[in-house]
């Protein structure tokens, strides 16, 4: 559904669109169950969550990821102006290169994350969680850009797991193995531009393939034709939602309250209780939120987001954490058996001063069994590394699966 | 080419009356202060100069009603040669066939009511009352809504102290109107509709308002607000006109040491990694200072002096977000002679007089300029400084000036047509008045909002550089963040109208921002 198509139509009679691989997903959702995300149709899990977990740590988990909203940011200020709006340097992030960013307000308090493609010289995508262009347009004050919402007018899919350069390799992109981690390379395909990117939200080898609309379906369609013998399977989102926990990264909405979304000024994160201090260049003049984080990094974070390895085979969804003698410490924001790591972990946002790596602590988890409830308090400690860092993400050429 | 020692210099930018009040203290205290002028002379807005040859008026602000005292005393602006060729001008409100009424503070001569005349002292009393509450926040740097801050909670207690002080019955009275709009209030206290329209003048003029627009009754306490010594509101004409307030405050600062050049426009702000370095002027030259002063108005200067991409983009947002569209003219006849005006003596004529016949008639006026026209019958604040100053006129000559309202910045049409018609328009509404008035003008100079803009460097052509109401007072004025004078941009600071307390020719924002830098250099 591009957005010119969208203006030809009736667009306010529809609540939600189909995907442009939506015919291909009917058919391979087995379950008939749809989510929404964004504007679009989703697919929680077509067959099992678990099984789609297990191709994507094992051979190739594909997961449409047209639904994330895409903006275009073009003009002879797009440079400035995204250096102003992001909190890190990205006149260091070269054409052809992606990098993980996230924007404050001037308080200092994340808005939302995501990444940020230079497609080419002075050309960028800024893909995000939530819908942006109010404050991007805002944040447009006084630079000479263009900024244009196109999330309808790129397909998108999401090739993650060991498999994938040897699948994409066999669907014909000539040297696609050369790809460095956040590096992209457009090949032609079918008649049309096909961009990969080494990019993803699984912490493993992985693509990102960006693709006119019109040539959503032959793309899945040549891609599983590919992927036949490598394992190859749609996966859902809450496959993804177990991927991403593994791999560290925060969700919006989940893992923290995106600040234009909060009415309680207190809820919001800055990026350093988001443990992306590394995000942060204060060698810039100016970006939004610059004066209030300086004032932070002087004064202090309130809150810590940690990764915890907890004791047991209870999930912790939903828990208080507290220290060793029983006082509140923060709560978890996302949680997981692991079954990569075989451990409960989760992400957690402490009250400073916890948080510290190896601090211990403990969690109380609530859990049923046969209807009944029983609670656990389970030991527990702040770890620095993430669940699951396989040295094949960095590897490139990576090794053929 | 870089001049100036960087070391402790002080840039301000702008020779309106603000900023030489600002350079005058800062070199007081022994701050090496050099003032940037655009204009060939100094006062911005308060100024005098020659629009028709041998006829001078003050080309912005006509009417003094607001200097604060204590500048006027600690700058000693008498022995800068500051004087006045009349204090305590009556307000003569035109009637129709010459029935006019005179207001004089509580005191109204004219076909009005016995209840209207006790009324009128009644009004008088408890604006006053509550101006003076106003008033006394003139003085003071405004307090931040951040409870950590010791000194910005005694502030806002004072605040508080002082409503409470007013007494149960005129605090519950003050709570309830401060916020509403003038046409309410005055509908409650008088019949006489002269008497009404002159009154709600004095509450619209100046603004994008009507008397029905909320916050007009916030206006009218701000006008009578001033601590200048004198009745609350009386007004004044400085001899040689408002130039003249200028030309002293001028004369203060250089004899502290400040340095003033003028002809010599700002192009940009300069800055260096995160903070201002200086100013850089149309001419390319550099200036290089420790701290930048900006008497410009607070959107010029963040968009663009600054320029927005040098600010956080929430707070370039509400800097954007200032209300500041100037509504109204300003009207200058040369005149040949003394134009008679039915049912006034002569002499009648160095008073203030007002064409605001009644409530419906103010806001009518308005209606127009809120679909982009001008009035068909607008509303005028009308002197002939001549009558108490020779110096403006030739011999015999006589010169006007007038307030017209409504005359919206952005006029449908454009004011290249706009203007002359405009001018017709004011013109056969002062004949209703003075039926010989066309045949003494000598020569007529409309200024719409937008050659105010230009000329005076004031954006919307608003000469309170942003509107003056309680959405953008005190600590909201400019903009949270930068209305303690010290703005979000290490070295930069505002000093202008369109800091707390505004507009007017105060001095007070001035003041406040000398005492905000000396505090923090």
């Amino acid at each position: 559904m591009k957005t010119t198509e969208l203006k030809a139509r009736d667009h306010f009679n529809h609540h939600v669109y189909p995907s442009p691989f939506y015919s291909r997903q009917e058919q391979a959702n087995k379950q008939k169950v749809w989510s929404r995300w964004a504007d679009y149709l989703s697919v929680p899990a077509y067959y099992d969550a678990s099984l789609e977990y297990f191709s994507a740590r094992n051979s190739c988990g594909v997961f449409d990821l047209t639904p994330m909203v895409k903006h275009r940011v073009s003009g002879p200020d797009a440079l400035a102006y995204l250096n102003r709006l992001v909190t890190r340097d990205v006149s260091k992030l070269k054409p052809g290169r992606v990098g993980y960013a996230v924007w404050c307000n001037d308080q200092g308090q994340v808005i939302d994350d995501g990444t940020i493609f230079h497609l080419s010289p002075g050309v960028y995508r800024v893909c995000s969680q939530e819908q942006q262009i109010d404050w991007f347009m805002t944040s447009a004050l006084g630079f000479n850009v263009e900024i244009v919402d196109e999330t309808h007018d790129v397909a998108g899919l999401a090739v993650q797991g060991p498999t994938s350069c040897a699948i994409l390799k066999k669907m014909g992109l000539q040297g696609v193995e050369n790809i460095t981690p956040f590096g992209m390379q457009t090949f032609a395909f079918e008649g049309t531009d096909l961009a990969v990117s080494r990019t993803g939200y699984t912490g493993d080898l992985g693509y990102e393939l960006w693709i006119d609309p019109d040539h959503a379906e032959v793309l899945w369609d040549r891609l599983f034709e590919a992927g036949k013998f490598h394992g190859i399977r749609a996966m859902g989102s809450e496959a993804l939602d177990l991927l991403r926990i593994e791999a560290g990264f925060i969700l919006a909405g989940v893992d923290f309250l995106p600040a234009q979304h909060a009415v309680r000024p207190t809820h919001t994160r800055s990026p350093f209780e988001l443990g992306l201090a590394w995000l942060v260049d204060f060698k810039k003049p100016v970006f939004t939120g610059r004066r209030a984080l300086l004032e932070e990094q002087k004064r202090g974070s309130r809150f810590a987001l940690v990764k915890l390895d907890i004791d047991g085979n209870k999930v912790a969804h939903d828990s208080y954490v507290y220290n060793k003698d029983k006082v509140f410490a923060g709560t978890i924001t996302s949680a997981m058996w692991s079954p990569s790591a075989k451990a409960s972990i989760a992400l957690a946002s402490l009250n400073t001063p916890h948080g510290k790596p190896g601090e211990e602590l403990l969690v109380e988890i609530y859990y049923q069994r046969e209807l009944k409830w029983n609670r656990v308090m389970a030991p527990c400690r702040v770890v620095e590394n993430v669940f699951w860092d396989p040295p094949r993400k960095r590897l490139t050429p990576p090794a053929d699966y | 080419m870089t001049s100036l020692n960087k070391h402790n210099s002080i840039v301000i930018i702008g020779a309106g009356h603000n900023g030489l009040v600002c350079a005058a203290y800062l070199a007081k205290a022994g701050k090496k202060v050099t003032v940037i002028e655009a204009a060939g002379q100094v006062g911005g807005a308060a100024v005098t100069r020659e629009f028709a040859p041998g006829f001078k008026v003050s080309a912005c602000a006509h009417v003094l009603n607001l200097l604060d005292k204590d500048i006027s005393r600690e700058l000693q602006l008498e022995s800068h040669g500051l004087s006045m060729a009349r204090q305590g001008l009556s307000t003569i409100a035109l009637g129709k066939d010459g029935e006019h009424l005179v207001v004089n503070g509580e005191q109204v001569d004219g076909k009005v009511s016995g209840a209207d005349q006790l009324a009128l002292k009644e009004y008088r009393r408890f604006m006053c009352r509550f101006a003076g509450v106003i008033g006394k926040l003139h003085n003071r740097i405004p307090p931040r809504f951040d409870f950590g801050n010791r000194n910005d909670l005694i502030q806002l207690g004072k605040l508080a102290l002082d409503i409470r002080l007013l007494g149960r019955d005129d605090m519950r009275e003050f709570l309830r109107i401060a916020g509403i709009n003038i046409y309410d209030v005055l509908q409650e206290n008088f019949d006489s509709d002269l008497l009404k329209g002159a009154l709600a003048l004095d509450a619209v003029l100046g603004t994008y308002s009507g008397p029905r627009s909320n916050n007009s009754v916030f206006t009218a306490l701000h006008r009578l607000s001033g601590n200048t010594g004198g009745a609350p509101g009386a007004l004044s004409l400085p001899r040689g006109g408002m130039g003249a307030v200028s030309e002293a405050l001028a004369a203060a600062a250089r004899k502290h040491g400040a340095q003033i050049r003028t002809s010599s426009p700002v192009a940009r702000i300069t800055m260096d990694g995160d903070h201002v370095i200086g100013v850089e002027l149309g001419n390319g030259e550099q200036l290089l200072a420790d701290t930048v002063v900006s008497g410009a108005d607070p959107k010029t200067t963040f968009l663009g002096l600054l320029g927005a991409r040098h600010l956080e983009a929430g707070f370039a947002q509400k800097v954007k977000n200032v209300r500041a569209k100037g509504n109204a003219a300003k009207l200058h006849l040369a005149l040949s002679g003394l134009p008679e005006f039915t049912g006034l003596r002569a002499e009648q004529l160095g008073e203030r007089l007002v064409i605001a016949p009644d409530l419906h008639y103010i806001e009518k006026a308005f209606n127009h300029s809120k679909y982009g026209e001008f009035s068909a019958k607008p509303v005028m604040e009308i002197v002939f400084p001549s009558v108490s100053d020779t110096s403006l006129a030739p011999p015999g000559h006589h010169v006007m000036s007038a307030i017209v309202q409504y005359a919206p910045h952005e006029l449908k049409g454009g004011w290249g047509a706009g203007k002359p018609a405009f001018t017709d328009v004011v013109l056969d509404l002062l004949e209703q008045y003075a039926p010989d008035i066309r045949s003494k003008a000598v020569m007529a100079e409309l200024l719409t909002p937008q050659d105010i803009e230009r000329e005076f460097r004031m954006t919307g052509g608003h000469w309170h550089h942003g509107e003056l109401s309680m959405d953008q007072f005190l600590m909201l004025r400019p903009v949270p963040g930068a209305a303690q004078y010290a703005t979000p941009v290490p070295g930069l600071y505002l000093c202008g109208a369109g800091s707390h307390p505004g507009g007017g020719v105060m001095g007070s924002a001035g003041r406040n921002a000398a005492r905000a830098i000396l505090g923090k250099l």
